[in-house]
């Protein structure tokens, strides 16, 4: 477990440079993140899915996997790569503020 | 990050139910992570792509050394009786019931996964060879398929893939 600052403030890390503590994520982190990812600018197609993941996370207590956004937030498959291209699964989680997705679908 | 892109491809010759989920549950992680995929279809594995053919794969329990009677609820591993493999309706008995069982975890059907991998950006391709034995035509697939191709240009396409085959 690492620590880093991220947009100004300081957060716990894993080894995969996912954040820990998902109190401690902001919406200024996850600008700051999605540009680690490769996405420039978070628009407001990307925050509902990010958005979701968060609520989603909150009530079950791990990141969904990428049929459960599919599914669960109406984000058809092919918007949610195009939104987050080359790994969905981890990039969502990782900009979310989430640990990695547990499930297999 | 790598500079180039970890890639994937997956040889599907089986067209059993239980072996064509292989594939699509390690190709639908692949694509999450980034990597790319590309599917090729041989021999039965035809059957996972056949439009009229991928709503019943099926799973028998006959020679079938692994399906206990536990997946029906009996406790312990006491096997299901060969000959019992052989009465009409055991092997649509068994597939029903893995069918439920997947539905439980949520897993989709062979069908809408195909549809997911697609959709996340899989390239699905059929066997030449095998596609002329069974007399088959590119209609008669899935709308993902995108071609007919020899052994051959899988070879070229895969180049520097990690090959997988099932």
């Amino acid at each position: 477990m690492t620590t880093r600052t991220i947009a100004g403030k300081t957060v716990q890390t894993n080894e995969e440079g996912f954040m820990t503590d998902p109190a401690e994520w902001t919406q200024e982190i996850a600008v700051e993140l999605a540009k680690e990812e490769g996405i420039a600018a978070l628009t407001p197609a990307h925050w509902v899915v990010i958005e979701f993941c968060r609520k989603d996370a909150a009530s079950s207590g791990k990141a969904p996997a990428l049929r459960r956004i599919t599914t669960a937030a109406g984000v058809p498959t092919k918007d949610l790569f195009g939104l987050f291209p080359k790994g969905p699964a981890k990039k969502v989680a990782r900009i979310a503020g989430l640990g990695k997705p547990e499930g297999c679908v | 990050m790598a500079e180039q892109n970890r890639k994937v491809a997956f040889i599907c010759s089986k067209g059993n139910l239980d072996m064509a989920y292989p594939a699509l549950i390690m190709g639908w992680a692949a694509l999450g992570n980034g990597i790319d995929v590309t599917i090729f279809f041989t021999f039965w594995g035809l059957d996972m792509i056949n439009k009229a053919r991928v709503d019943h794969l099926e799973i028998p329990p006959l020679a079938n050394a692994s399906m206990k009677m536990n997946m029906m609820g009996i406790p312990g591993y006491i096997g299901i009786p060969q000959i019992m493999g052989v009465i009409p309706g055991m092997t649509p008995f068994a597939s029903w019931l893995m069918k439920k069982k997947m539905k439980g975890l949520e897993v989709p059907p062979v069908r809408e996964y195909l549809q997911m991998l697609v959709d996340g950006g899989a390239k699905l391709f059929a066997c030449k060879m095998s596609v002329d034995m069974f007399g088959l035509k590119k209609e008669d697939f899935i709308d993902g398929v995108l071609d007919i191709v020899t052994a051959g240009d899988f070879m070229d396409m895969t180049e520097g893939s990690q090959i997988i085959f099932i």
